[in-house]
């Protein structure tokens, strides 16, 4: 698919994405032909939603669907398509637990209830002053033979236990 | 049998195919009925549906047809209880989550998803479970959702993508939670975008306009020609008992495929508008009254039967959307009263070089060929907007890799990749074009004064180079172009280019009928069959500049189709006598038309329209006008017969048709003529600001004018004045604000709105728009200024005798 013409305005890139995202956006376009600057859409919007801490608004999408010279409507199909990517405000930590088969057999489920306990949230939901997400984990995250296990801000944690998630946890921002 | 031939077996009948074909391209050809909801014959293989599962013999499980390449030999079996089975179970899980609301559906009796169920559902479900629910976005006035009943074939999805070009709507989430949409809510903005109405198998995608206000089985169907471009497209008008209820592509490879655009599917909505004429009317003292029709005849023929020595006096406008036997009529009309001065060239100013004018204007190749050229060049042309299914054609060439290169005033929206995109300001198209003429070496003895050292950039060169190559190029002039001060230079300069590149010249004409108007004569220099006119008459900016003391104006709105609209308002009203042919009423008719006789629209007459390819389409009416309404051919043979004129006396609409064909008999299309006078070359003006602008696609005739869902889309918006960032600090406005624009006198005030697309030192205003109807021609030197009042809504003017509200609005 090469990039669409469109009707609709965007936004200039530079105004929306800082800096930093844009030079790192432009390093990964680089890795692609000239003619397929799409390629680099799932890197673009990692990194703007990394800069947005942790979702990804329409202006956001919009930025970097200008920036790829794409259609924004293909830009929103793979944002909405993963379940890295939040196109929702979240909280800026995000906290994914697998409750997979191997974690559940572990007892992830008590992880969880622990979780939801301590933050006062449910699974899905972020907290009122913003600083957790608590992500609702669809698949294995491929790290059965450490489970129960969860990822802190994309980070692997294995082996856990009430215990070691509130030291992990409390040590955040 | 060649070599890409091979026999295949379907069903026990042996059929040819050709190598590569998908299996249910040959069941289709041969009539072999594969259910399907996903595959489309003009969009690309997504066999996302499963729908067309066949067995196929040493497969180890059923094929989709769809996309299943014919092998040599292949036997196939749509029937068995394999296929039955496999089919069957397809259908069940479709319509697991798809809702059971066909009794308020509006795509009951006309569903791909209820015909299919009937034919391989089960008649109980085994599904229990929550169905699930999608929530509807907006998209705008012309398309109602509901998105729950949608089953993902993502026909929609590819029809903006393949063939719109622009990919608006999109499959965003995963697994049960996809949807279709436009992830926000927001107008969809492509002129063809009432096409995946059609395309869509459920109802999850229907007209708004026409929702809930009839079910299929209770519509009659008639064939009709959509009038509104010039690309004639083929129409079925569906009819609820007298009236219009809905407007559908008909198929013709060779005009409009399966497609139409917005405006043609739509226009019918202003079929009812509060000003429409239903009654003759007649002046009587300040007022118009309604009247029967043989007062209102008598009237006419008392206006426009001239005294002695006062026969040219008379001035005919014709619009160029009229049928071709309106448009023959009313120069035979006009001629026979002793008069030369009859034009459809309403928004025309430059009429110079009127031997090289073609006798018809045309695209110098058929339809079908706009797909295979290898490069083009634009001039003056919003072909998107203008001839939105002429611009689908276009763009398969650049898919296939044309250069397409364009020269504009503005910068046009395209749905293609365009190879160069030169935005001038309108005063320096010739430049940029005589850059192109001497970069291609062309022969301009024609030209006096143009300059010795021409600007060659390496875009001319890269364009001129793209033409010269290709072994099927174009050079193309549009609406803009037609519209344009140097109308005559930029053709001369477009046929020279095309003389030294190999290309075609390629004249899109402007209007429904324009190429109509110039075989039935509706030109002052030339008859009917493009034979030079006895005595040539005065064009349309001199009639409309009061060369005229009558006038007879056919469907004519000069408010909105005269190029210089104040100045037509303003001879309509000094004149003696106006008398008009029309279906609406519009201000300046109002307050300056004697007699106006009300005529039939779109879908209610006979009439015969010439496209861009010179092809004769008919059609007959499909409803009657709305009450003393009457179809334009009749009124003129009564009118004639009132004035005692001879040759009106046909018996049937097809007499003047074949009037009109035999005085074509001899007509050659060419686009190559030239004319013996030289060229001025029009110098770039010093005027640090000037006017720009086009008649918009929903402004083009008076049907589209009164279409509120059309007006309501974001194209139907225009009421602006446009500028780039630049022009707008400089008159120290804010997009919003208000600004007044001046023309010798002439005003308007518009909102300024922002629009990196116009060239520096221009402000865009459009005309044809009830808020440009006081202003000058659409290019100029003006001058702007910021603030100012901002008009109201377009207000509706008034018939006499009819009770308002009569405009049906969308729901
Ligand atoms: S809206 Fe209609 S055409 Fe589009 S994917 Fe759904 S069912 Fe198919
Ligand atoms: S099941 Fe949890 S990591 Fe695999
Ligand atoms: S029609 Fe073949 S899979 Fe949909």
């Amino acid at each position: 698919m090469s990039s669409v013409p469109r009707d609709v305005t965007l936004p200039d890139p530079a105004e929306v994405l800082n800096a930093h995202s844009i030079e790192e956006i432009e390093e990964w376009m680089t890795r692609y032909p000239e003619d397929q600057k799409q390629s680099a859409v799932l890197a673009a919007l990692s990194i703007a939603q990394h800069q947005n801490q942790g979702w990804l608004s329409t202006e956001l999408m919009d930025a970097v669907a200008a920036k790829l010279e794409m259609a924004p409507i293909a830009v929103y199909e793979v944002a909405s398509f993963y379940s890295m990517f939040e196109t929702e405000p979240v909280g800026r930590h995000n906290i994914a637990i697998c409750t997979n088969i191997s974690c559940m057999l572990m007892g992830s489920d008590s992880i969880v209830e622990h979780c939801e306990k301590k933050f006062g949230i449910k699974l899905g939901e972020s907290t009122p002053d913003g600083r957790i997400y608590l992500k609702v984990e669809e698949e294995c995250l491929a790290a059965c033979a450490g489970g129960p296990m969860m990822q802190v801000n994309h980070a692997y944690h294995t082996n856990l236990t009430p215990e070691r998630v509130d030291e992990i946890l409390d040590a955040l921002d | 049998m060649s070599d890409d031939t091979v026999n295949i077996t379907v069903d026990g009948r042996t059929l040819p195919a050709k190598k590569g074909q998908m299996l249910i391209e040959v069941t289709d050809a041969a009539g072999i009925n594969v259910p399907r909801f996903c595959y489309h014959k003009k969009l690309s293989v997504a066999a996302n549906c499963r729908m067309c599962l066949v067995e196929v013999e040493k497969a180890p499980k059923p094929l989709p047809a769809c996309a299943t390449p014919v092998m040599p030999d292949m036997i196939v079996h749509t029937q068995s209880s394999l296929a039955r089975e496999a089919q069957q179970g397809t259908m069940e899980f479709l319509l697991i989550n798809h809702p059971l609301d066909c009794p308020i559906c509006d795509q009951g009796g006309i569903c791909e998803l209820q015909d299919v169920a009937m034919g391989y559902g089960q008649s109980a479900s085994q599904y229990t479970e929550g169905k699930r629910v999608v929530f509807d976005k907006y998209i705008g006035p012309l398309i109602a959702t509901e998105m729950t009943r949608c089953i993902h074939c993502t026909r929609c999805v590819r029809f903006g993508e393949e063939i719109a070009g622009i990919r608006e709507l999109g499959a965003t989430g995963r697994g049960e939670n996809v949807r279709i949409g436009t992830y926000i809510a927001k107008s969809v903005v492509s002129e063809v975008s009432g096409n995946v109405i059609d395309i869509c198998p459920v109802g999850a995608l229907t007209a708004r306009p026409s929702r809930y206000s009839a079910r299929a089985w209770e519509l009659r169907q008639q064939p009709s020609i959509a009038p509104h471009d010039s690309i004639g497209s083929n129409v079925s008008v569906f009819i609820d008992g007298s009236t219009v209820n809905q407007v559908v592509p008909r198929d013709n490879e060779s005009v409009n495929e399966v497609w139409i655009s917005d405006r043609d599917r739509f226009s019918y909505q202003g079929l009812r508008h509060a000003e429409r004429m239903t009654t003759p009317l007649v002046r009587e003292g300040e007022a118009l009254v309604p009247t029967d029709w043989s007062s209102a005849l008598a009237r006419a023929a008392a206006v426009l039967t001239p005294t002695p020595g006062s026969e040219a006096d008379l001035g005919t406008l014709v619009a160029p959307h009229s049928t071709l036997e309106e448009l023959y009529l009313a120069q035979k009309l006009t001629r026979g009263l002793g008069s030369p001065h009859i034009d459809h060239r309403l928004s025309q100013v430059d009429f110079s070089q009127a031997k090289a004018d073609p006798v018809m204007p045309w695209l110098g190749m058929n339809l079908p060929d706009l797909e295979t050229l290898n490069a083009a060049l634009l001039v003056g042309s919003n072909i998107r907007k203008d001839q939105p299914i002429a611009a689908l054609r276009l763009r398969k060439s650049a898919l296939a890799g044309a250069e397409i290169s364009l020269i504009n005033p503005k910068r046009v929206p395209l749905n293609f990749e365009a190879a160069e995109q030169i935005t001038v300001r309108y005063d320096r198209l010739v430049e940029q074009m005589h850059a192109l003429a001497v970069a291609a070496g062309c022969d301009l003895s024609a030209l006096e004064g143009a300059p010795g050292d021409a600007q060659v950039s390496t875009q001319h060169q890269r364009i001129v180079e793209s033409l010269k190559s290709g072994e099927r190029s174009a050079v193309m002039l549009g609406n803009l172009a037609a519209a344009h001060p140097a109308r005559a230079t930029l053709l001369y300069l477009a046929r020279q280019i095309a003389r030294a590149t190999n290309a075609t010249v390629s004249l899109l004409p402007e209007r429904g009928n324009t190429a109509g108007a110039w075989l039935a004569g509706a030109v002052p220099h030339r008859g009917p069959g493009g034979v030079a006119a006895d005595r040539e008459g005065s064009n349309a900016a001199q009639l409309l500049a009061g060369g005229a003391r009558r006038y007879l104006l056919v469907n004519a709105e000069t408010d909105y189709d005269a190029a210089s609209p104040a100045a037509a308002a303003q001879a309509l009203h000094d004149a003696d006598g106006v008398v008009a042919l029309a279906s609406y009423l519009s201000p300046t008719l109002a307050s300056t038309a004697d007699v106006i006789l009300p005529i039939a629209e779109f879908t209610e007459t006979f009439g015969t329209y010439v496209n861009a390819a010179g092809q004769w389409q008919t059609t007959k009416g499909a409803v009657a006008p709305p009450g003393e309404a009457r179809p334009g051919w009749k009124v003129f043979r009564v009118l004639a017969e009132a004035l005692g004129l001879e040759g009106f006396g046909f018996d049937s609409p097809e007499a003047i048709t074949q009037e009109v064909q035999r005085a074509c008999t001899s007509v050659e299309l060419n686009n190559l003529l030239d004319a013996d006078d030289k060229l001025e070359y029009p110098g770039s003006l010093a005027a640090p600001m000037v006017r720009s602008g086009e008649t918009p696609i929903y402004r083009t005739d008076p049907l589209v004018r009164r279409s509120q869902p059309l007006q309501k889309s974001t194209d139907g918006k225009q009421a602006f004045m446009s500028m780039n960032a630049s022009v707008l600090a400089s008159i120290g406005a804010s997009e919003g604000d208000a600004v007044t624009i001046d023309q010798g006198g002439a005003r308007a005030v518009l909102p300024a709105k922002l629009d990196e697309a116009i060239p520096d030192g221009t402000v865009w205003v459009p005309m044809g728009l009830y808020e440009t109807r006081t202003l000058g021609t659409v290019f100029g030197e003006v001058t702007v200024s910021q603030g100012g009042e901002l008009p109201g809504e377009p207000a509706i003017t008034a018939v006499p005798g009819i009770a308002g509200g009569q405009v049906k609005e969308a729901v």
